[in-house]
């Protein structure tokens, strides 16, 4: 029951790179907070300063409004469950879970206690005297989580806890670290390269690239209002229409059609300006003719999205993509018509690559 | 038509039969000498060949009378289990430091102390050891012989050490450190159990080396009483130079028991199997 507050945080490693890059991030209290970014992008690095493993090269991380910077690990009464959890394999469930405690000198029944409550929430009750190596990866994470829970840390850091698990497990394993973390109601700091799992798991997230944050917001933020071209063309299952376009009279011209620039954003931009139209696949839907802000081309590919058919279209070069129900799926090859919602077009300068 | 892929199950059984005598001859080459081992100390009457007449447990009794060969034995197991002390304590965090702090040229420097540790060796070095033991007064010694060997030995034994210590992920250490323990305790409660396959190896192997050793004594020891057994069944010879084949049959036998009975009980114990609980 946190927050955490991160300004203008540095990390530079010997070797040069600068793996966090000025950074400012705050996070609410009990808040479900998941950071998303491209490998390499310095998302770990993050977590890593913050519980205490790396040291900033400059900048503080303040938590619950005390500083924290040169705190060591183990005083700043955070819990990490690691991409691997870490779970010591030459003791058997119970030691793990319990060995944090050992080290805080918590007494016998103190400790007994922790553990037994820790084990039943995740339900591994059963599985405290087995060793790591007998029991699945699912369970190996339930049993790396029960170890942080033990504590009752102020704030979780999970690095990327959902990524050992296959497919079908990790759906499971998603919602129950959702409810849990909703119940236990501790400030949670998720680091993932899975944007869905952001989407679905976080109450904020934030995008990251090389080292700096290029958006913070809720998940519907990041589905509706891409802050910016890259985080535009990151998010969203099938990838964002990004057109580019030239301010000419009031419209966007892009190849042969015109949209028509809504008066808040033509006081903005002036003729001549390049700008890029984004707009979610989604809502690109069939129109029945050519037009104003209508998309017409030859049919390139369509995809089976289930309930939905992708139709990619080449108008004049450039490719646009958008959805129809199933059943109104075109042949390849077959002149098609789509045209944009124009509520939910939003358009990016070119050159800056920021929102207008 | 002749299935390439089975294999073995499609060989001709002169193949068979050829292969499978190879093999024994082979074997009976290596096995022959360690039946005599087992054998000859028990004959009354032993001579190079494979036989059991007259057995008893005369040859033992002979071998006792001579006042320093039990002694020798006791001697041998106090230099291999120094050595093995001294390669674990100064091996083991060598190895963990050089596992796990990265500097520049740390291969290069790890190659040079394994080539140079075995280019210069064996009576190579006997004569600047034989002065190096001199000078630090450490002639006629146990330590002297002790850290002698060991010191031959550690550049192996680190280098092995190492390998075992790169296998153990990082984030044990760092899951440890955010849970507020402090190096000390993971090194004894985290690191230790889990190499400890590696450290009991290193320990065996140690001793064995120590145990067979034979130059190293030679040269520093003096005091017939604090010979090992290496270099006590040298004397068993009579002053003709031929070799008094009951004595040196019994006390071999004696000789081998000891590292025989410490490979099984490790392999058994240890084996080569690591720990899972790491997935990925």
């Amino acid at each position: 029951m946190s927050t955490v507050n991160i300004k203008g945080i540095t990390k530079e490693f010997p070797n040069g790179v600068r793996a966090l890059d000025n950074l400012d991030l705050e996070i609410k209290d009990g808040e479900f907070f998941a950071l998303l970014g491209p490998s390499g992008c310095g998302k770990t690095t993050l977590l890593r300063t913050l519980g205490g493993l790396e040291a900033a090269t400059s900048g503080i991380i303040l938590i619950d409004d005390k500083d924290v910077t040169r705190t060591s690990a183990g005083d700043r009464n955070v819990a990490m469950v690691f991409q691997d959890y870490a779970l010591y394999p030459h003791m058997n469930v119970k030691e793990n879970i319990e060995y944090p405690l050992k080290i805080r000198k918590y007494l016998k029944e103190d400790r007994d206690e922790r553990v037994g409550k820790a084990s039943r929430a995740l339900s591994i009750e059963n599985l405290l005297d087995r060793k790591p190596g007998q029991i699945s990866g699912g369970q190996q994470q339930r049993v790396a989580v029960a170890r942080a829970m033990a504590t009752t840390p102020n704030i979780y850091l999970f690095d990327e806890p959902l990524s050992n698990l296959d497919a079908r497990l990790r759906l499971e394993a998603r919602s129950f670290l959702k409810q849990l973390q909703r119940e236990l109601g501790v400030t949670t700091i998720l680091v993932t390269h899975d944007q869905s799992e952001a989407l679905a798991l976080a109450d904020r997230m934030a995008v990251m690239e090389l080292g700096k944050i290029r958006q913070v917001g809720t998940p519907v933020d990041f589905f509706h209002r891409p802050a910016n071209i890259f985080v535009a063309s990151f998010i969203g299952s099938t990838p964002m229409n990004l057109l580019e376009g030239v301010v000419d009279n009031g419209k966007l011209q892009i190849g042969k059609a015109g949209f028509d620039i809504p008066s808040f954003i033509a006081k903005k931009v002036t003729a001549g300006q390049k700008l890029t139209l984004g707009v979610r696949p989604e809502y690109v839907n069939q129109a029945k003719s050519s037009g104003a802000g209508t998309f017409s081309g030859t049919v390139k590919i369509t995809e089976n999205l289930g309930t939905h058919y992708l139709v990619l279209i080449d108008a004049d070069g450039t490719e646009v993509r958008g959805t129809v129900p199933d059943g109104n799926e075109p042949e390849i090859g077959a002149t098609f018509h789509i045209k944009p919602d124009t509520e939910r077009v939003l358009f990016y300068d070119t050159n800056s690559g920021e929102l207008i | 038509m002749r299935n390439p892929f089975a294999g073995d199950l499609e060989k001709s059984s002169t193949e068979r039969i050829t292969s499978a005598l190879f093999v024994v001859i082979v074997s009976l080459f290596f096995l022959l000498p360690i039946a005599w081992l087992f054998l000859a100390p028990f004959d009354g009457q032993p001579t190079y060949q494979l036989k059991l007449s007259d057995p008893g447990l005369g040859n033992f009794r002979e071998m006792a009378e001579n006042p320093y060969a039990y002694r020798s034995l006791l001697n041998s197991a106090i230099f291999s289990v120094g050595t093995g002390i001294v390669i674990i304590l100064i091996g083991a965090p060598a190895a963990y430091v050089l596992s796990r702090v990265k500097f520049k040229g740390r291969d290069v420097f790890l190659y040079f102390l394994l080539l140079f540790s075995s280019v210069v060796s064996g009576s190579a070095a006997m004569v600047p050891l034989f002065l190096l033991a001199l000078r630090f007064n450490i002639l006629d010694t146990y330590h002297g012989v002790i850290f002698i060997i060991a010191g031959g030995l550690l550049p192996a034994a680190i280098f092995i050490l190492k390998d075992f210590t790169d296998s153990l992920p990082k984030s044990y250490e760092e899951s440890a450190k955010i849970f507020g323990a402090s190096s000390y305790r993971i090194l004894r409660d985290i690191v230790t159990p889990v190499i400890r396959p590696g450290l009991a190896v290193i320990f065996v192997w140690a001793f064995v080396q120590s145990w067979g050793n034979f130059l190293i004594p030679f040269l520093i020891i003096r005091d017939v009483a604090k010979q090992p057994a290496a270099v006590m069944m040298y004397s068993f010879y009579t002053e003709a130079g031929q070799a008094v084949i009951r004595t040196v049959a019994a006390f071999g036998l004696l000789y081998t028991i000891p590292v025989l009975l410490m490979y099984f009980y490790v392999n058994r114990k240890y084996g080569f199997r690591f720990y899972g609980g790491i997935k990925g």
